[in-house]
């Protein structure tokens, strides 16, 4: 699926209007895990509104594809993308995090639409994702399994124990993201506990790895329809290589944003950055695309 | 429920528990294509190699890595599979907790957890390997529903009502052979509700697991030597666990004694406990079990008898209890 720049434009519009959502959303909450919101926005968008074959009016359509969000925190960016799409109401956005809400900040797939798999407790996303790809082998569907997973997260052994199993069964129908937006809560990944060489790991793991540029939407397209075109018995690990709290000025790569409160003058500066940020990827479409 | 089903595939006096389950799966696997079976490098031990065998397809051995084993096994129940996952208990409890927790029941997933050598019935391997606080940690979870079969035959029944009733299961079975207590798999098995194995109505032993058979034969000694009439609830189902049985026991007999292969705090005690006291009744209790230490090595057996958890320690436990006072009055009414 090569992608047309009338597409990429409608992607990168559609990117942009879902950050706004989701700075919106941590408006109404008062504080919300922004920044590695941001940084998979561009992938979220990419998978819901050109890969994921969905039905909105039949959630539980057993042929649709899957997304696995193993990076549960980022409930504040999906949580956007799903009422976005009709899932869910949108004013229930503004109850996120809210006492009683159906909506807290890691998504409940058993009370908010459109969500497959309850994550949050770090390390749990893969397997289950492998657990969804097995499942479809099993009953004979072709259903595609995606996965997005931290790059703080990776810490976590059970993701190689996922890795193993998903190399050793030949899980091809998943194909998995690591958002490498290199900040965890309490400091930079490296420093914390050092992931690198990141690519040579999951490659020892049996994947075939495509290293990108994670706020490049084209390059997200390209590395998917790789994935999707794969033929070896290998699944495919795509690491988006990203910024923490991508398009808001002083938030990019800061760790200290990995959660943060906004105010209403952080809220207008973060808008104005998101504006300008998307005026830049536009012109970059124009240049680029074509 | 159960009864729709042929009960063809036990001989509980010829086959190991965790065998009397492998065979109980195999029958499921031929008649539900969406039944699958995961373990962690223990087919062998945990007996679904016949499932193996008969469908390569739908099994699926992780290598030693239990958290994997239970994010995956909720992967396939959401997408519509019925996964039996199969370890030994101390690891589908403790290892596997968070996902157990997560994976399965938060968000309340059709899969059933067989959890094998439990309590202290893999004795000889140590402490690394004994299940002494499963319950404990099972109980406090939502949505699961927590069961420890007498023997083989009651094995079958679990794993069949397990089948038959959607949601996330935890049947803790053990090691080896259990000491047969029914004669065959029709006595009335329903979830949720204990057996009356021995009426009675001077006390009541009420006991789970393994514990059962022992307590029955405790009770028939204790009837031709010491002329009482001791009643034994299995207990099979830990959680939720029978309110009624245990309210009619404390009315009926008004002193109860729970066994358990585990520790006394958080298990089967402390849920017939929680029932006794919330009822505002008067009652003499002793809780029999692992008393809040790690249990020694040895052959189960030998562990039990050191436990106080076999006939011996039970007919020693009920002759204390018949010498307690449970209340000053035998008056009813002043109670809440």
């Amino acid at each position: 699926m090569s992608l047309s720049k009338q597409e990429w434009l409608a992607l990168e519009k559609k990117a942009h209007e879902l950050r706004l959502l989701c700075l919106d959303t941590t408006s109404w909450a008062g504080s919300g895990h922004i920044g590695g919101g941001m940084s998979c926005m561009d992938l979220l968008t990419v998978l819901y509104h050109k890969y994921m074959h969905i039905r909105v009016d039949e959630p539980q359509w057993p042929d649709r594809d899957r997304f696995i969000l193993s990076k549960g925190h980022a409930g504040i960016a999906y949580a956007p993308v799903l009422c976005d799409l009709g899932f869910n109401d949108p004013e229930m956005l503004k109850t996120f995090n809210l006492s009683g809400s159906k909506m807290g900040i890691h998504l409940d797939s058993n009370k908010v639409v459109g969500v497959d798999a309850s994550t949050g407790s770090l390390g749990h996303g893969l397997p289950i994702a492998v657990g969804t790809a097995l499942a479809a082998r099993v009953l004979g569907k072709d259903y595609i399994t995606y996965c997005l997973l931290g790059d703080g997260e990776c810490d976590e052994g059970s993701n190689w124990e996922a890795a193993m199993a998903a190399s050793h069964f030949k899980v091809t129908n998943m194909i998995s993201f690591v958002d490498r937006n290199e900040c965890m809560i309490d400091g930079k990944t490296e420093d914390v506990m050092k992931l690198e060489p990141f690519t040579d790991k999951w490659a020892a793991f049996g994947f075939i790895v495509k290293d990108i540029d994670g706020q490049n939407i084209k390059e997200i397209c390209d590395a998917i329809d790789f994935a999707l075109a794969n033929k070896t018995d290998k699944p495919v690990m795509i690491i988006l290589h990203t910024k923490k709290g991508a398009g808001i000025d002083f938030m990019e790569g800061n760790y200290l944003w990995h959660y943060g409160a906004i105010n209403e003058e952080k809220y207008n500066q973060a808008k104005a950055s998101l504006e300008k940020y998307y005026a830049a990827r536009v012109a970059r479409v124009e240049k680029e695309a074509q | 429920m159960a009864g729709a089903l042929t009960y063809t595939a036990v001989d509980s006096t010829s086959l190991s528990t965790a065998e009397i389950y492998g065979q109980a799966l195999v029958e499921l696997g031929r008649a539900h294509p969406e039944v699958v079976a995961l373990t962690a490098d223990l087919a062998k031990s945990t007996k679904i190699g016949d499932f193996q065998k008969e469908f390569p397809d739908r099994f699926f051995n992780v290598g030693i890595a239990e958290q994997d084993m239970f994010g995956i096994a909720a992967g396939m129940a959401r997408a519509g599979l019925v996964p039996f996952l199969s370890s030994f208990s101390v690891f589908t409890s403790l290892r596997a907790a968070d996902q157990l927790h997560t994976d399965l029941c938060y968000q309340n997933v059709n899969a059933k957890v067989i959890a094998t050598h439990s309590g202290t019935s893999f004795g000889q391997a140590g402490s690394t390997h004994h299940a002494i606080c499963d319950f404990a940690v099972t109980r406090g979870i939502p949505n699961l529903t927590v069961i420890c079969p007498a023997d083989g035959y009651e094995t079958y029944n679990a794993v069949m009502a397990a089948y038959n009733t959607p949601g996330p299961f935890y049947i803790r079975i053990n090691r080896g052979f259990d000491r047969v207590l029914y004669k065959d798999a029709n006595y009335g098995f329903a979830l949720g509700k204990a057996v009356t194995v021995n009426e009675g109505s001077d006390l009541t032993i009420i006991a789970t697991g393994s514990c059962v058979f022992q307590a029955f034969e405790a009770a028939k000694f204790l009837e031709v030597n010491d002329g009482l009439k001791v009643r034994v609830l299995d207990m099979h189902t830990i959680k939720p666990i029978d309110r009624d049985a245990i309210l009619k026991a404390v009315m009926d007999t008004r002193r109860i004694i729970t066994v358990e292969d585990h520790n006394v705090i958080g298990g089967l005690g402390s849920a017939v406990a929680e029932v006794v006291v919330e009822s505002g009744k008067g009652c003499a209790f002793k809780k029999l079990g692992i008393q809040d230490q790690f249990a020694p090595i040895g052959l189960h057996e030998d562990i039990m008898n050191m436990l106080g958890i076999d006939s011996n320690g039970i007919i020693n436990a009920v002759r204390d209890l018949m010498k307690m006072d449970f209340e000053e009055d035998d008056d009813w009414d002043d109670e809440a």
